[in-house]
């Protein structure tokens, strides 16, 4: 049997402005990593865009023009639609984390 | 083949459409209607001044001379733009927060409001940016001649001149009716926005017109000009790893740095959010603007005769394949490509010209403290007007200087390489805070020396500026010091070897002396609110005390603004500060502001110039800045303690809450009770009148008399006993109650309560634990029986249990010894069991506790008396009440 307090107070909880807060909702966590992949995705687009360099080049046929092009602007049409997705969901969370322009 | 004068008449036609197109914003603008003008995809398709002349002709050539290479030039922006999330979000939010202008004025503002690093920066724009300009005026003219050759015409050196001369005059008319109607350059320029938008459609629909027509029109699909490609002099891709990587760092680089790129990308943006839309919306328009490069050079190479200029390909095709309408077309997108680029790096030019070397020397001109009389605006309107001029008039100079010879491409990179000496001062300027004016300006200075000498002079040609002997053994037979093999390192590719050392040069200074020496406090200011712009919202301070009147301030204000802008700044500031009319208080935070609206018209060099002359120089200091940041932390504590303090408040008001319900119920209950005391009197007193009546009449039977007598007797009793219970409250409650103090152990106290309650053993049983009580207590034990005896006859008169039990326990708890009686009742609902022990406070109404609801209320006032307490603790499945007793007592006893 638990015994019970007979002088029940409630806890002062006093939450400090400007603090970082440790965890987050679904809807805050998923823009975070959102933001995380709008960081990452020109890294791994510079990435992909130096690759070509270390295509091996023995004979004629191993540095076609026309491979590279495609190859390109494939890699080129994929980080587009990459921008797209993450431009979506990053749209609607740019206001609600403060980030939000404040004007004078 | 189509007549010369119909094309001249189509471009007119097309210029006198754009210049409509412009005056329609415009008004829509100035009739607040700027809704859609200020939409993410105006936006984006204003970012495609990127694409010049040089993308729409030169890339061909680029292509049919290198290959893929020609790619690097838009990768680099496409990595620019997709990370826009880095760099470009909190360029922009810089800004707009702190009033930017143009690209100069970052540098200028972020280095402490430097003057001359302004200067700096606009010259090197300036260097970097007019051959640019002729290779428009350059571009268009050629593609004039192309037509004016088909038509039969045989052009002269002149007629080009001539063409780039109107052309030249046109497009500055332009930038003039549209680029200088007000004199904020941070207000978005609507009429110009969207008249390169159009343009930025025309060029993207006319290339791949071209582009169309020439895979499934020439080549006859995309299996046959794949098969073209493979057949062709570019048919192999072998990239040069140190071009590749260092082409697309110069073109991203360039994408920042170019002035006229800066002006749209964070000048003209309205919107931070319309970043997340270029930023995937304008890769995808660079991405259809070099589709079809490769395929028009193939072709092009394929069935042009020997030795044709591969730059102007895509307007050679279509007009040798008869399709004149086409060829229009690409005219017109070529047109549009180079105009576009024109207006906006002119007006970009023109602003820096103006706020970082036209009006700084002007106000230098003056004596020193006069006051600025005149109207600025005049002076800055004309000298950005006059600057305009100036700049086109430098363009087409170098036109004519340069003869039009060189291949496209060249000069772009060349200008590109220029420009981008900038970055490490922008770069370093917005993530550290260590950057100094000092490290910046010679990091320009570096950076700008050796690209001029590796890049800028050789591209001349040799023998042109600089002689074969200063490339064959260098500068005075000084070998290391060779333009194309710095420090005696052969064979690197030309413009890798300039890129590389400028811009190692251009960052290693800028860092070294960034270190060894010391900001001012403006500096360190400002450098703090780039850094760190998400976390600030507006300026901070940049001015103490100040000397100034806010009479002179509203006077240079409207010189600047104008009048309606100004009075109604400082209506507003005042009205804020609680003030009528047009003067407020002139505070450094007012200071502040309103230097920051001056900025967005003249600068921010020239803004805190000229509010320095009125306040005579009283500047931020470093004690100022260590106040403000003690300012700060002091409002961050004040700020926490006013968070506690409401919490505290609303604690309070919580309390007071729960004190006035329980106000309210006890005056209800006292209404109550009341009327139960009066039925309480009442009743007895009725059955003593009516039974004293019978027996004063006589004539009553003795056994009935006897009868009578006893219930006269038992009503008075309990009369008597309600009228105890008050006056022992009221005692109780003045604190007048005299304690006969005595010692006992709890045990005999507890027999004798349960001796006086009188209850009936068989109506409530009494489980005790006798071991437990003997314990010696020194109190007052008469009284404490009494609180003993209240709570077992409460026991018994509410434990309407089966067979009713009453449980003490005596217990020690956290030191001091407590008796519970806990019995196997209903209990007290939770409602009630603050009201318990206030007086005349009962459960129900009905009459069957017979007391007056007193009890409870005694035992508190008594055990108070003790120093000692009754509580009730709820759920133990009855009615439980716990007696604390005394503390000293029961020490005492132990």
């Amino acid at each position: 049997m638990t015994r019970p307090d007979a002088d029940q107070t409630t806890p002062e909880v006093i939450v400090r402005p400007g603090k970082r807060v440790e965890f987050l909702d679904r809807a805050s966590y998923r823009q975070r990593r959102m933001r995380d992949a709008a960081r990452i995705l020109p890294v791994f687009a510079a990435i992909m865009m130096v690759l070509p360099l270390m295509w091996p080049r023995g004979s004629e046929g191993q540095s076609l023009t026309s491979n590279g092009m495609l190859y390109l602007f494939g890699l080129w049409f994929v980080l587009v639609v990459l921008a797209f997705a993450v431009s979506r969901v990053l749209r609607t969370g740019a206001a609600e984390d403060g980030t939000g322009q404040v004007r004078e | 083949m189509i007549s010369f004068n119909l094309l001249v008449l189509v471009s007119l036609g097309y210029v006198v459409f754009l210049f409509l197109v412009a005056f329609y914003a415009e008004r829509r603008a100035a009739r607040g209607q700027s809704g859609w003008l200020r939409s993410s995809s105006i936006y984006t398709l204003s970012l495609s001044i990127y694409c010049t002349a040089w993308t729409f002709y030169g890339a061909v050539g680029y292509a049919a001379r290198s290959g893929l290479e020609f790619l690097t030039i838009y990768l680099g922006p496409t990595l620019v733009m997709i990370g826009w999330w880095w760099l470009l979000r909190k360029l922009v939010r810089i800004g707009r927060s702190q009033r930017l202008t143009s690209i100069a004025d970052l540098i200028s503002s972020r280095f402490g409001k430097s003057t001359v690093l302004g200067g700096m920066v606009t010259v090197l724009a300036i260097v970097g940016t007019t051959p640019y300009i002729a290779l428009q005026l350059q571009s268009v003219t050629q593609s004039i001649g192309v037509f004016a050759a088909g038509s039969g015409e045989v052009w002269e050196a002149s007629d080009f001149n001539g063409a780039a001369m109107w052309v030249a005059i046109g497009l500055a008319v332009f930038t003039v009716l549209f680029g200088t109607r007000n004199l904020d350059a941070n207000e978005r320029h609507h009429g110009i926005v969207l008249a390169i938008a159009v343009e930025s459609v025309v060029k993207l629909v006319a290339l791949l017109a071209v582009g169309v027509f020439v895979v499934w029109g020439i080549a006859g699909g995309i299996g046959p000009t794949l098969a073209l490609i493979d057949a062709s002099p570019q048919a192999t891709w072998a990239p040069q790893p140190s071009r590749w990587v260092g082409l697309i760092f110069v073109s991203g680089a360039a994408f920042l740095c170019l002035p006229r790129m800066f002006q749209v990308l964070v000048v003209e943006n309205s919107d931070e959010r319309h970043l997340s839309t270029a930023g995937w919306a304008f890769p995808a328009y660079l991405l259809l603007m070099s589709l079809f490069v490769v395929p028009i050079a193939v072709v092009g190479l394929d069935i042009m005769p020997e030795g044709a200029n591969p730059d102007l390909f895509v307007v050679t095709l279509p007009l040798m394949q008869g399709r004149e309408g086409l060829a229009i077309l690409a005219f017109l997108g070529g047109f549009s490509s180079a105009t576009s680029m024109v207006i906006v790096a002119t007006l970009a030019l023109a602003t820096m010209v103006s706020n970082h070397i036209v009006v700084p020397s002007w106000l230098n001109s003056r004596t020193p403290g006069a006051m600025v009389s005149g109207d600025v605006r005049d002076v800055v309107v004309v000298s950005r007007r006059v600057s305009i001029a100036v700049i086109m008039a430098l363009g087409y100079i170098y036109f004519r200087l340069s003869g039009g010879g060189t291949a496209l491409a060249a000069i772009g990179l060349v200008s590109f390489a220029g420009v981008i000496q900038v970055l490490p001062a922008m770069v370093g300027g917005v993530v550290w805070r260590g950057a100094n004016r000092w490290g910046a300006g010679a990091g320009l200075s570096v950076g700008f020396l050796v690209w001029g000498w590796t890049q800028f002079l050789p591209s001349f040609g040799v023998d042109a500026a600089l002689s074969r002997a200063v490339f064959d053994v260098g500068p005075f037979g000084i070998g290391w010091l060779r333009p194309l093999a710095l420090f005696g390192i052969e064979g690197m590719d030309p413009l890798v070897h300039a890129v590389f050392w400028s811009m190692f040069l251009n960052t290693g200074a800028f860092v070294v002396v960034s270190i060894l020496t010391f900001p001012n406090p403006l500096e360190r200011l400002q450098g703090a609110q780039f850094v760190n712009v998400f976390d600030y919202s507006s300026g901070a301070r940049t001015w103490s005390q100040s000397a100034a009147q806010a009479e002179d301030l509203l006077v240079m204000a409207q010189r600047i603004l104008g009048g309606a802008e100004a009075q109604g700044l400082f209506q507003a500031e005042a009205q804020a500060q609680g003030k009528a009319g047009f003067l407020p208080d002139v505070t450094p935070e007012f200071i502040g502001k309103l230097e920051r609206e001056l900025s967005g018209s003249v600068g921010a060099a020239t803004a805190h110039a000229m509010i320095g002359q009125l306040t005579e120089g009283q500047m931020v200091s470093v004690d100022d800045l260590i106040a403000v940041a003690d300012e700060t932390a002091q409002i961050m504590e004040y700020s926490n303690r006013l968070e506690a303090k409401s919490a505290e408040q609303e604690r309070t008001a919580r309390a007071l809450q729960e004190a006035n319900d329980k106000l309210t119920a006890v005056s209800i209950q006292k209404d109550a009770f009341l009327s139960q005391i009066s039925h309480e009197l009442r009743t007895p007193m009725t059955s003593i009148r009516s039974f004293s009546d019978i027996l004063r009449d006589g004539e009553v039977e003795d056994d009935a008399r006897k009868r009578f007598a006893g219930i006269i007797h038992d009503e008075t009793n309990r009369l008597t006993r309600l009228l105890d219970d008050l006056l022992d409250l009221g005692v109780l409650e003045s604190g007048q109650v005299q304690l006969n103090m005595g010692s006992g152990t709890l045990e005999d106290i507890l027999d004798r309560a349960v001796m006086a309650s009188g209850v009936d053993q068989d109506a409530l049983t009494i489980s005790r634990r006798r071991p437990n009580e003997a314990v010696e207590v020194y109190t007052d034990t008469e009284r404490l029986a009494q609180v003993f005896i209240n709570l077992i006859s409460n026991a018994a008169k509410y434990a309407v249990a089966e067979t009713p039990t009453l449980k003490i326990i005596v217990r020690q708890l956290g030191g001091r010894r407590v008796v519970d009686f806990v019995d196997n009742g209903p209990g007290i609902p939770a409602e009630s069991q603050s009201m318990i022990f206030e007086k005349f406070s009962r459960l129900e109404d009905e009459g069957k506790a017979g007391g007056a609801g007193l009890g409870l209320a005694i035992c508190r006032q008594i055990m108070g008396t003790l120093g000692g307490d009754v509580t009730y603790v709820p759920a133990q499945g009855g009615a439980a009440f716990r007696v604390t007793l005394p503390e000293a007592q029961s020490l005492a006893a132990q």
